[in-house]
């Protein structure tokens, strides 16, 4: 089993978790995280007093799934939340050892 | 660069306009003819005062216009520039005032400030208790409306005034001395400012007796407390992170609501100062409105020019500098005058909060001093510059109107306020801070005034 985590531009969401859909991705985790990496954050000004905003919100959606359907949930997520602008986020890939269903106690593919 | 000489354009075009046109007024002085119905205060004596129910209706009207100046108001206005952790304690200042005045105001602080004259420094204890203040009216403060109107009218002004003060030592002033201190300012610096100028009862208060202008308390509301502002944010010392951790406005729609709240109320304010509801009131209504709208785009476009961003709270903050400055002059200069009164309160404001500040170094944390000290100072010497008879019989010309004297007339009552506000103020301050303590310890000032002074969240998460 497979864990992907995208950190993507926020207003992509709705068409990333579209195309996870299509492919048959039946459930997933979505955070508000803040972060920055290339793209620089920004400066805001009240009454004279400047700030550097240096965190930008993103969004952090965690998939588990099956090593085989792995490579095609990176594919979706690369193709849908691309602009092709600096800040357009990352997708990390990590192996998970166990997964429970908690309802039913169900393991590994099983729970998935 | 060409947009920046664009904006400039538009923005000289506000200066120059209305000077251009205010040049022609005076050589056409029988445009105004509100002159014909403006009141006499001190007229008649002989026949026994008649409430006149139009006036009541009006002052009464205003009492409320103004008490929406503090409590939704300045406490929205306030309440939005301050950190999330906060907004309950800032906005809770400005409520708990309006409570403690009320209260103050009734048992001594209208005496003293509006009871029997002592030496022009002083009224009298002669009303505590609101004793002898009773519903018929009061010919030496307003002829045609009951007594206890004028008195609550002016209660009102007396709970807004320390109110602007909570700006300058917002998030981090402990809640118990902040009473204390609301009282103790209340009776030793605006009622006797309040008598200076406006004290008629049995002898004038001094700077009344002077001359000086001041028609809805340009130096008794703004420059007593902008300065006492200055003398907080200096006895108190800075925020802890200041200049260094981001103190962004936490909700600016709430600080646009509450400047507009402001605007709203402030028409109470200036046009129910004539105590009357015909032409004088009518004229101080228009003036306040121009000068207003004027001193926003004045200090938007300041900002836009200099920083390159018009923003909103740019915007907001020159709308109240405007209704600051036009306070004092409100009720004695025409429309043309207002506009130019406007467009300096937008630009000394915004150099005041944006420039001297840092430069100086003190943390006025939501501009009190900036906008109020010299946004009110302003007004009252531009009143000196642009008063007329035209507007009102019962005032006096200024400096463009042939009459230089006013202009130091009122640079004596500005330069009285500010030095009896900032020693009086600074000294209750440094005695409290020796006896209660003036902040909250570091640790409660991280954790923010919400919990450690109310045990409240302003917002759930």
């Amino acid at each position: 089993m497979k864990k992907i985590e995208a950190i993507i531009k926020p207003f992509k969401l709705d068409e990333v978790k579209k195309a996870l859909n299509d492919i048959h991705i039946e459930g997933m985790t979505v955070t508000e995280v803040k972060g920055f990496g290339r793209q620089k954050g920004h400066t805001e000004l009240y009454r004279g007093a400047e700030y550097a905003v240096d965190f930008l919100p993103k969004i952090k959606i965690e998939v588990v799934t099956t090593e085989e359907t792995a490579a095609k949930v990176v594919d979706a997520i690369q193709n849908t939340a691309k602009t092709g602008k600096i800040g357009d986020g990352k997708i990390f890939v990590s192996a998970i050892e166990e997964t429970v269903r908690i309802r039913t106690g169900e393991r590994g593919k099983e729970a998935l | 660069m060409f947009r920046k000489i664009l904006v400039a354009i538009i923005f000289l075009s506000y200066l120059v306009m209305p000077i251009a046109v205010m040049a022609e007024e005076a050589q056409a002085p029988a445009g105004q003819p509100a002159a014909a119905a403006a009141p006499a205060p001190a007229a008649a004596p002989a026949p026994p005062p008649k409430i006149d129910s139009g006036d009541t209706a009006w002052v009464l009207t205003s009492t409320a216009l103004v008490l929406l100046m503090t409590a939704p108001g300045l406490a929205l206005f306030y309440g939005g520039m301050v950190r999330k952790k906060n907004v309950l304690g800032t906005i809770m200042q400005s409520f708990i005032i309006l409570c403690v005045i009320s209260v103050q105001w009734v048992l001594w602080g209208y005496s003293l400030a509006f009871g029997p004259d002592k030496g022009g420094i002083i009224g009298g204890l002669e009303w505590l208790g609101l004793n002898g203040v009773g519903l018929d009216p009061n010919p030496d403060y307003a002829a045609t409306i009951p007594h206890q109107v004028f008195m609550a009218f002016q209660m009102m002004f007396a709970v807004i005034t320390p109110a602007l003060i909570t700006g300058a030592f917002a998030e981090r002033m402990k809640f118990s001395t902040f009473l204390v201190f609301t009282v103790l300012w209340a009776t030793f610096v605006y009622d006797p400012i309040a008598h200076w100028v406006w004290g008629l009862s049995g002898g004038k208060g001094w700077l009344n007796n002077l001359g000086a202008l001041d028609f809805a308390g340009g130096t008794v509301v703004h420059i007593s407390s902008g300065v006492s502002a200055l003398a907080a944010a200096i006895v108190l010392g800075r925020r802890k992170g200041y200049m260094t951790d981001i103190m962004a406005p936490h909700n600016l729609p709430m600080t646009v609501l509450g400047a507009a709240l402001l605007w709203f109320g402030w028409f109470g304010f200036n046009a129910g100062s004539a105590l009357t509801a015909g032409a004088l009131a009518t004229s101080a209504f228009v003036v306040t409105n121009t000068a207003t709208a004027a001193a926003a785009l004045a200090w938007m476009f300041a900002e836009w020019i200099q920083r390159g961003k018009p923003t909103v709270l740019g915007a907001a903050s020159g709308a109240v500098a405007g209704l600051v400055a036009i306070t004092p002059a409100s009720g004695f200069v025409g429309p043309m005058a207002s506009i130019v009164i406007g467009v300096g309160a937008g630009v000394i404001c915004y150099m005041a909060a944006s420039l001297l500040k840092p430069l100086l170094g003190y943390d006025d944390s939501l501009d009190a001093f900036g906008v109020h000290g010299i946004g009110g100072t302003w007004g009252a010497i531009a009143t000196g510059l642009f008063a007329t008879t035209a507007i009102n019989p019962a005032g006096a010309n200024g400096l463009f109107f042939g009459n230089p004297g006013q202009v130091g007339k009122q640079f004596i009552a500005v330069l009285a306020s500010w030095v009896w506000a900032f020693v009086i103020t600074f000294i209750l301050l440094k005695v409290l801070d020796w006896t209660m303590g003036l902040r909250v310890s570091q640790d409660e000032e991280v954790e923010g005034l919400d919990l450690t002074q109310h045990g409240e969240s302003g917002y759930s998460s």
